[in-house]
């Protein structure tokens, strides 16, 4: 049983037939899971996950979803962070564009299928349209309870005290929800689920949604899902209702006052400015006209930047 | 059945022309269909026009089914020649007569008679364990109106599925009662499914 | 003024190829061949075709090669490649007993039938770096033994088995299938064959520790060596069509079997219980660590106080997968400034409430 590896083949263009070969393989058991996930709308879906060429927690499972899912016809976004030039979008997207041939965009409103770590675009997505979450973390209550056992019964009796007491325990700590992000919801009156470490300011773009949701765990093997026009509600108290959070400035670039915002650090004295992470939202704005306070007028290459900086104070 | 060819045939009818693509686009209509329930989703059946069973129900089991998933046979199509040949060949999957152990299940609406609760439905655990039941009908557009609500559609939507029995209602009631257990439905006419997952309700009935 | 930064594209395909160069080295010096690592490294050549479930040993030493020696990433290449491959069934259960002996060492018996085997063993060398390695070496040719007459070589477990004072090993389940976790997602409580795939898959590092844990009394099963043996057994694997079972090879392997804590009852004259370790090609610390490990697992079934890490199975085997740990540890560099924003505005808000409230310009939120 040893030396027989085709050792000769095992070349760059063999490497892309094995990683096709994979992806066949896997996509009728993901399929299936996505049949149920759709049908029983939040709840875990386990799955097996395999194991893909890129590592756990760099979105296997939003990998294996978009494969399973993605056909010749369609239009492919890859964001991180709600960019599509972070390296691990950039990665991802060309992964789908050699393997699969698929034609990508960073338009969101000519994409199919985003596929998106811990953001949720700004522009309201269309019945056209499938959003896959990458998520690292499916279990919402796994905070509060580590055993497998134990939180499938919580959800199978529907007992979801232990998160409300967790929450409550914030208020009466800190006055509020103390939870910025991977906000818990519900999900059509049923199942609580956690959304992927969005922040909770993109959490009400969820409910009512248009388009379809998928959600793919690949480390920990479980699909879920949120149809179109399900009422997904952030957990909260009725003295203590869901705020999503604001942020008092406009973007520097685009002036956008309703987008979420990166806090970027421009010098060692406490410099700041706030840019859209949603870099698509972000360039539209500025190519319809819109103008932010730091807009420069010319490409600046990112090793002139400081110097730019400096110029500009 | 329109499409239908029951005669003996000698060699086994084709599957797939491409499976990849075939395959994606089966799926792509039947997680549609799922996703926005009482939405009619065309399904591409070309190459299975010579299948023994209704081509776009064959597509969905090509698509969907392997050696991992039980699949049961309606008595009627368990009896018709060369359909368990044909899925069995094509699919791989096991064949099992109990549709309680069944993930998927094919029935002829027309020939067979309708038990939901028959098959399986999932445990309060794992209500994934359940089957998916691929309904065979002359038609998605003619027959009664049913009106439903539920994740997937905005407000209501109108169901129409010919065949279907007059205690249909009545069983899905109980379906949905038992929700987050229940079984799933597509509904395969000619060239087209719709699809009815555990989570819709019906909320009325008009001629 | 401000443009965000671009060029991710570029970043890695430069990235990728400086990694190439570094995995080359000093071009000066020879390039390691896949033999060399394969021949030369042989223990690692194991681990990776262990942990990365795949006996392929030129394949595994590639991986070693292309990953410049880190075995956690050699297993993860072996891993993604296993994916790719078809499965064809699973074979007849492996016959240890029939195994062409290398190694064979038992610690319950001073002499056995068969007798003990040293075999190549670091056990007995003293661990004082060879400065003659630095040089090229040819090496002294080993000490050779007239061939025996083939013949089964007893199993220890066997021997005690006899006088029935060990537990008798689980009947295997007669056509029933054996999970593979690697098809269908592990579920708890993970049955026998479940449990000794996930530890023969786990990290060697993890499954050490735990097993010294069970030692230092974090779920004690007061452990024997019962035997380790290592060398060939010979695979084969059933012909539906022709009816019976074909050989399709051999495989080097190393089992260990633990002859643990005794369990009776009143009723029930008391018996060894038994702890399973087993690996591809020569993996004794991996195979002793693993029977450990299965024993501690088994504190259930002998109604035996869970107090030890090892004895938590959805622990152990949630935490045993080095690829999927560390695939998640080290996903933490990837950007996660999306959320650091959410929670630094929240704590921002948070301390200008508490800075009001001491000011004493807003009363008590409560009461």
């Amino acid at each position: 049983m040893t030396g027989n590896t085709p050792m000769a083949d095992y070349n760059f263009a063999y490497l892309d037939e094995q990683t096709k070969r994979m992806i066949e393989q896997t996509k009728r058991m993901i399929r299936r899971a996505i049949l149920k996930a759709i049908a029983v709308p939040g709840y875990q879906v386990p799955f097996a996950s395999r194991e893909m060429p890129m590592p756990y927690g760099w979105g296997t499972g939003g990998v294996q979803v978009t494969a399973a899912i993605l056909g010749p016809d369609d239009v492919l976004k890859v964001i991180d962070q709600g960019a599509d030039d972070t390296t691990n979008a950039v990665s991802i997207r060309a992964f789908f564009a050699r393997t699969a041939r698929v034609a990508v965009t960073t338009a969101t409103a000519d994409a199919t299928i985003i596929q998106t770590r811990h953001r949720i675009p700004e522009a309201t997505l269309t019945a056209d349209q499938v959003l896959v979450y990458q998520v690292p973390i499916p279990e919402p209550l796994r905070f509060l309870e580590p055993r497998e056992t134990e939180t499938r019964t919580m959800h199978a009796l529907s007992e979801y005290g232990l998160m409300h007491v967790k929450l409550y325990e914030d208020i009466a700590r800190h006055g509020h929800i103390a939870t910025a992000y991977a906000y818990p919801v519900q999900v059509a009156g049923r199942y609580v689920m956690d959304p992927s470490p969005i922040p909770k300011f993109d959490n009400p773009k969820m409910d009512d949604c248009p388009a379809l949701q998928l959600f793919g765990a690949g480390r920990e093997k479980r699909i879920y899902a949120i149809p179109p026009h399900t009422r997904v509600v952030s957990l909260d108290f009725e003295d203590h209702p869901f705020e999503r959070n604001r942020f008092d400035v406009p973007c520097a670039l685009c002036g956008a006052t309703d987008s979420y915002l990166d806090e970027v650090v421009t010098d060692d004295q406490g410099g700041r400015m706030h840019v859209c992470s949603d870099t698509d939202h972000c360039e539209s704005r500025r190519a319809k006209g819109h103008r932010g306070t730091m807009l420069a007028d010319e490409p600046v290459h990112p090793a002139d930047r400081r110097s730019k900086l400096e110029a500009a104070e | 059945m329109p499409e239908m060819n029951t005669q003996p045939r000698p060699l086994l009818a084709a599957g797939f022309a491409d499976p990849v693509f075939d395959s994606q686009s089966a799926f792509r209509a039947a997680m549609e269909a799922l996703a926005r329930p009482g939405r009619i989703r065309p399904v591409g059946t070309a190459s299975l026009a010579d299948a023994p069973l209704l081509p776009s129900a064959a597509a969905l089991v090509l698509a969907l089914c392997d050696f991992e998933t039980p699949l049961h046979l309606s008595a009627h199509l368990g009896g018709q020649s060369g359909v368990a040949e044909y899925l069995r060949f094509h699919s791989d999957a096991p064949l099992v007569p109990e549709p309680s152990r069944a993930a998927f299940a094919v029935l002829d609406l027309e020939q067979d008679r309708l038990d939901l609760e028959g098959f399986a439905q999932g445990t309060p655990e794992y209500p994934d364990r359940s089957t998916t039941i691929i309904a065979c009908c002359a038609s998605v557009e003619t027959g009664a109106a049913l009106t439903i609500a539920g994740p997937g559609i905005a407000g209501v939507a109108s169901l129409r599925v010919a065949g279907l029995p007059a205690d249909f209602a009545a069983q899905w009631a109980a379906n949905r009662a038992g929700f987050p257990l229940g079984v799933d439905v597509l509904f395969a006419a000619p060239g087209t499914i719709v699809g009815l997952p555990r989570s819709a309700r019906i909320i009325g009935e008009t001629g | 003024m401000y443009v965000a930064v671009k060029g991710g594209e570029r970043a890695i395909a430069n990235a990728h190829r400086l990694l190439a160069d570094k995995r080359r080295g000093d071009r000066q010096v020879p390039e390691i061949g896949v033999d060399q690592i394969d021949g030369q490294l042989a223990l690692a050549v194991d681990r990776v075709m262990t942990e990365g479930s795949l006996y392929d040993r030129k394949l595994a030493a590639l991986a070693i090669k292309q990953a410049r020696g880190d075995l956690i990433e050699a297993i993860f290449l072996v891993r993604a490649y296993r994916t790719t491959l078809p499965r064809f069934g699973f074979s007849e259960p492996l016959d240890t007993a029939a195994m062409q002996v290398r190694r064979r060492i038992s610690a319950t018996y001073k002499d056995l039938p068969g007798g003990q085997v040293l075999g190549p063993t670091f056990d007995y060398t003293h661990r004082l770096i060879d400065f003659a390695l630095m040089a090229d070496s040819e090496g002294e040719a080993p000490a050779t033994a007239p061939a025996e007459a083939e013949e089964r070589m007893l199993r220890v477990t066997d021997i005690i088995g006899a006088e029935d004072m060990i537990e008798a090993n689980p009947a295997p389940g007669e056509g029933q299938p054996v999970g593979d976790l690697t098809r269908d997602p592990l579920g708890f409580p993970a049955g026998r064959d479940l449990r000794l795939q996930n530890l023969a898959r786990g990290d060697e590092g993890f499954l050490l520790a735990l097993g010294y844990s069970t030692q230092r009394g974090y779920g004690r099963n007061h452990p024997f060596v019962g035997e380790i043996r290592m060398g060939e057994v010979e695979v084969e694997m059933l012909n539906e069509d022709l009816g019976f079972a074909v050989p399709l090879g051999d495989i080097t392997l190393t089992e260990c079997q633990m002859v643990n804590q005794f369990k009776g009852s009143l009723t029930e004259a008391p018996r060894f219980t038994r702890g399973y370790g087993l690996g591809f090609g020569h993996c004794e610390r991996k195979a002793m660590s693993m029977a450990l490990v299965d024993r501690a697992l088994r504190a259930d079934e002998f109604e035996e106080e869970r107090k030890g890490p090892a004895q938590d199975e959805e622990f152990v085997l949630s935490h045993s997968d080095n690829v999927q740990a560390t695939g998640f540890v080290e996903h933490l560099k990837l950007p996660h400034y999306v959320d650091f924003q959410a929670e630094i505005s929240m704590l921002r808000a948070m301390r200008a409430e508490v800075a009001q409230r001491l000011a004493g310009q807003v009363p008590e939120a409560a009461e």
